[in-house]
This record gives structure tokens, sequence and C-alpha cells, in this order.
């Protein structure tokens, strides 16, 4: 009991339909075909290059290192593949980052603030994206939401802060612990 | 005195198995809360509540037999993607901790203090389920509809089913210049081939088939500046093919020297809005136009003096900008011929039950950050709390607020959990006595698969049941 009450504690409210028999029907993953098949993984398997490099770096340049700042001023290292959500990159690592529309352009839950220097990285937002964003609380000029940052090489380091959206929250970062 | 003697008896009672929708937990010990409204707000909080504590028990009463609340009545039926949070709800209603029960009156069946000495914390999230009268001359005319009820008329809310709104004549006024007015008029304009395939209930598809209405006017009491709808909403309407915009450039004068210094926002909206002014394709049969600075003072009958033939709006001046400005009323008025009024002045809050302290002027229960005025243990989130105003992000956080209000007083003890609560047990022994029935989230299912299989002939995501026995004969079949 105890065990397993550890591990419930330790995955993510999006993950909780992951049960013995995974109903992927539901699973947002499934639907916009990001799921890696397995829950751990966040490298794609080595491939050897074209000009046989050694498969170790290959390896290294399929890596995107994301830092997650959680509304609580908390840093979170991750380690990402290119291609992948960086919504659905926070999901898989406990990130408290709603997706209430499941990256359909129709909300504003994910937003997050990106680190300047990563902004110009990113492509411009389309103008459905900026519509949402128009919704969201305390935008900034670093505002995108996260369903729409698709990692590249060139985001590798990229940070992402997500907003302190509420009034009330603990002034100190306090997180309520389970008894 | 009910719910003490039942508590000492709940290990007599066997009868409870259909209460206990949980999996078989031990643990008993945890806190208890109750959660009145299956909609957004109740969801959003329940999940909070959920995921912080490893031992909070979450119960969600709503009144139908189908949760959802405003997302599966409320979002307008060509906007299906806003309506996927609906999975995340799903979720929610799956934990182990949380059970849902549909068909219960909160305020009729039991009472909101009954709800208090069961559970150790108690939320209201019953939303806004009136709608703020216009308080003019001819409002109960025939032809004239609060924008609550039209709504509800075409997704499916059973108390609207008999609406039978007339929609031959040619021009429709919509009081309101809000997300809700805009849904409105895009449904009264959209082509047939664009409703066709949403869940839009099949008695307002055939009336809008045979619909007359050609020309929107959606008329506000204050200026460009301050209209209340969001960007999407405005592009969607202007997007409409067959469809084009007859704006007054008179009433834009002065408003581009003030774009430069509007938040990005309110700049984006008004932008968009100003392109509006040229009009668009002038071979478009139908059209939509946003009328400025006007209030409604009056509904004109028409000749047999019992349906609505005309709106008189008297014309306001502004004083003060931006967001705060204010409509002051002068004598000039102006008579509108229209055939159907649709009044989108705002839903309303009211009360459920005398125990529980109401706010009247501003409808909403009195509250500080979500604890209830006067009343330890009883809490609020969304509408009722803040007023009827936000999309679901907004009420999503003002969730998160309540849940965090909650959890901070479980923790400091504000809450006393030494205290041992029977939660469902005891409400659901209660409501049997009281010939009550409860629909299990699992039995909502049953509700969902047959509405999934009686839309897939017409191909529709699905066919809303709009008869509540029906919906009931199908959940305990």
């Amino acid at each position: 009991m105890a065990a397993s009450s550890a591990v419930r504690a330790s995955v993510t409210f999006t993950q909780r339909f992951v049960r013995v028999f995974p109903d992927c029907s539901i699973c947002p993953l499934h639907r916009l075909n990001l799921c890696t098949g397995s829950a751990g993984a966040s490298f794609s398997a080595p491939s050897v290059s074209a000009s046989g490099d050694c498969q170790k770096e290959d390896t290294q340049e399929q890596v995107v290192h994301v830092v997650f700042i959680d509304r609580s001023g908390r840093r979170k290292s991750v380690k990402a593949k290119v291609g992948d959500n960086a919504l659905y990159l926070a999901h898989k690592h406990g990130i408290d980052l709603e997706g209430a529309c499941e990256a359909s352009l129709a909300c504003s839950t994910c937003h997050v603030y990106v680190k300047s220097e990563f902004c110009d990285k990113l492509p411009a937002p389309e103008e459905r994206e900026d519509d949402m964003l128009d919704m969201a609380p305390m935008l900034q000029e670093n505002s995108r939401l996260g369903c729409q940052i698709i990692l590249t090489p060139e985001l590798d380091g990229i940070e992402l802060t997500l907003p302190k959206v509420t009034r009330n929250f603990y002034v100190d970062g306090h997180v309520p612990k389970p008894h | 005195m009910i719910i003490n003697s039942i508590t000492k008896s709940v290990a007599k009672i066997n009868g409870l198995s259909r209460a206990a929708g949980w999996r078989g937990l031990s643990s008993a010990s945890g806190p208890r809360v109750c959660v009145v409204g299956g909609g957004p707000a109740g969801f959003y909080t329940a999940q909070q509540l959920l995921k912080a504590r490893q031992d909070t028990l979450v119960d969600i009463y709503e009144r139908l037999p189908v949760p959802f609340g405003l997302v599966r009545f409320g979002v307008a039926p060509d906007h299906p993607e806003v309506k996927n949070v609906i999975n995340t709800f799903t979720q929610t209603a799956h934990h182990e901790r949380c059970s849902f029960h549909g068909n219960v009156n909160v305020g009729k069946d039991v009472s909101v203090e009954e709800l208090r000495q069961a559970y150790h914390a108690v939320v209201l999230s019953n939303g806004a389920e009136a709608n703020r009268p216009m308080g003019i001359p001819g409002e109960n005319l025939s032809g004239v509809f609060a924008a609550k009820d039209f709504v509800g008329w075409y997704n499916g809310i059973p108390a609207n089913k008999e609406l039978c709104p007339d929609l031959s004549c040619e021009t429709a006024v919509i009081l309101g210049q809000g997300n809700v007015a805009l849904d409105v008029a895009r449904i009264l304009l959209s082509p047939l081939e664009m409703l066709k395939t949403t869940d839009i209930t099949q008695h307002a598809l055939n009336a809008l088939a045979g619909s007359g209405i050609r020309r929107v006017l959606i008329v506000g009491r204050r200026g460009p500046l301050q209209i209340a709808c969001t960007i999407k909403e405005l592009r969607e309407l202007g997007n409409l093919p067959n469809s084009r915009a007859e704006m007054l450039l008179g009433d834009f004068e002065g408003i581009e020297e003030t774009l430069k210094d509007l938040p990005r926002p309110r700049k984006r909206l008004t932008e968009l809005l100003m392109k509006a002014v040229n009009g668009g394709d002038n071979k478009a049969e139908k059209s939509w136009s946003f009328r400025f600075c006007r209030s409604p003072v009056e509904v004109l009958a028409g000749a047999d003096g019992k349906r609505a033939a005309g709106i008189r709006l008297a014309l306001n001046n502004l004083e003060g900008s931006g967001e705060n400005a204010r409509a002051v009323p002068t004598h000039q008025l102006e008579d509108v011929n229209c055939g159907l009024i649709i009044s989108s002045i705002g839903y309303k809050s009211i009360p459920i039950d005398p125990a529980v302290p109401f706010d009247h002027r501003r409808s909403v229960v009195p509250n500080d950050m979500g604890r209830v005025h006067d009343t330890p243990g009883l809490y609020c989130s969304g509408w009722v709390k803040r007023g009827p105003t936000g999309v679901i992000a907004t009420t999503m956080n003002d969730s998160f607020d309540t849940a965090r209000v909650i959890l901070q007083d479980m923790e400091t003890g504000q809450l006393d959990l030494s205290i041992k609560k029977p939660g469902a047990q005891a409400i659901s022994s209660l409501l049997q006595t009281r010939g009550v029935r409860t629909v299990l989230f699992s039995e909502w299912e049953k509700i969902n698969t047959e509405e999934e299989r009686r839309g897939k002939p017409h191909g529709k995501p699905r066919e809303k049941l709009l008869d509540v026995e029906e919906m009931l004969q199908i959940a305990w079949s």
C-alpha cells in the first residue's frame, strides 16, 4: 500500500489513466501521435548516420535539454528529444501545466514564459495562437503556448517558466505535503 | 441528528453498495470533501484536491443526470476543441478517490447543512443558472429570449427543449456584445453545412434550416473599446461564408489614435473590429453589425399585441474611457424593426439553499478567497463565487485557488480532520429514504454511448438526449 502510494504520488494526473490495461483511446499522447509507447523513454534509438559517425554522437544530437520553472519557482531539468511537444513533455515529467483543449489552440491554459534568448529561435506564433494568448492572464512579451513549442536542436537549454496565475499562491512557495 | 445516527449505523447498512462507487478503499481516515455542481468549476476543484493529497476523498453532486455543465450546454456546437476538457474531467471522475453522483438536487433533495455534517468541507460550484433580465416593458412578448435559453435550446438543455423560437423574421437583434452574443449571432448566420456535423440539437438544426433571418444586429450600451467578446469569436464572425459586416464608420471616430496605447489584447481586438468597417462581399446574402452606445428601453409589439415586432433603443453618451467607461442615457431614441430579440446581458447565480449566505446585489455567494462568509467548512468556486464571466481557463484558475485555500485550511487545522465524517455513505442513505436514486459516472457513460450512437447516422458526434426521464431510463437500464 505504501509503495503504491509512493508511486502514485510521483505520477502526474495525466498519466493516471495508464493503468494495468491502458486505454490508449483517451490519452492525448496517442491522439496526437506523440506516444513513445513506453513511459520513460526520452531518447530515440541511436542510429548510425550516413557518414558513419559514432553512435554516441548521434544520440547526443537528438537530445534537447529543457528546464521547466514551476509555479513555486522550482527548477526541473529534463531531457527531451527533437520533435517533442513542450506541453506533453511537461506532463511526462510531472510539471503542473494544464492543457485543457489538448493542443488544439482553443484555450490558454498551457501558457508559459520563454527565456528571452530563445524567443527568436521559435517560429513566430500563428494568428490563432496570438488570439489565445490574448486571453491569458499576465501576458508578457515572451509568452507562448506550451502546446505550440516543438523542440529543435537550437532550443537546447531552453527555459520555460509557468506563470503564477492564481491570486492565492503560497507566498513562500510552500506546497502542502500529504500526511 | 439524522447524520449522527446514520454514522453510527454505517456498518450495518449493507444496501449502500451503490454508494461505494469507489473501488473499496480501506483508508477511510482522510478528508472528505463534497463538491456541489458537476461543471468545470466542480471538476477542476476536485482535480486539485485529489492531486495535492493522497488521502482526500471527493464526491461531486450534480443536479442533472449528465455532467460537465456549461462545457456541455454552453460551449457552442462549432467549438468542439473547447470541449476536449471533458477528457480531463472524465479522468477526474474515474479517479479511485472520486465519485460522481448525478440526479441530485442540492437544496431540494438534500440540504447544504446535511452535506456539511457529512463532509469535512463542502464546495459550492453550482454556477449561474438564471439570467439577468433587461427589466423593460415588452420583455415577455413572444419572440424575446434570454441568450441562456436560446443557447440552451440549441445545446440541448432539457428545460429549454420546448423553446420553439420563431425564426421566420428577417432581422434579429442581440443585446450584449460578449462571447455568448457572438456565439448566438454565428449560429444564426452559419451555413447549415457547417452546423450539420456538430452536436447541435436536431430540432435547432431543423429550425435553422427554415430560418428567414438575414440580418443580425449586435447591440451594446457602450462603445467599440468596451466590447466584451474575445478576438477568436470576432474573427469567426468575419470569416462566415455568405455574410458581410455592416459597421458604421462614424462609430469609430477617434478610435484609431488611441490604438497604440491599448494593451495588446484590446488593441488586436479593436484593429480587427475596424477592419470589418470595410464591409466585405456585397454579394453576401446575410449581414451582421455592431451597434454601439444603445440600451434597450422597450420591446415593441406588433399589431396583435402579442409578438415582438421591434425594439426601442436609447442612445447613450460615454463618460470616462477604457474598461471603466460608463454609458449615460440621453433622451434620444431609435426604433429597430425586428422579429427576434435575444438578450445576452449576463447569466446570474441564484441561491439554492436558504442556509447559505447570498449577496443579492452582486448575485454571488459572499466569500473571502473562496471561504464562504460566516460559514466554516463551506467554500465556493467558479461563477457562483466570482460572478458569471470568463472562459474555462478563468474558472480553472479560480477553482485551483479555492482548492488551495481548502488544502491550506486542512494543513492549519481550520478544518478539523480528526473528526470522522461519513461522506457519501450517509448522503446516499438519506437520498434513498427520500426516494432519490443517483446516477453514477458509469451510468452517465451509458447515456454518453447512446448519444454517440444516435449521432452516427447523421454524421454528428452525438445526438443529445433532451429528456431527463429518458436519460434516467438509459442510465439505470
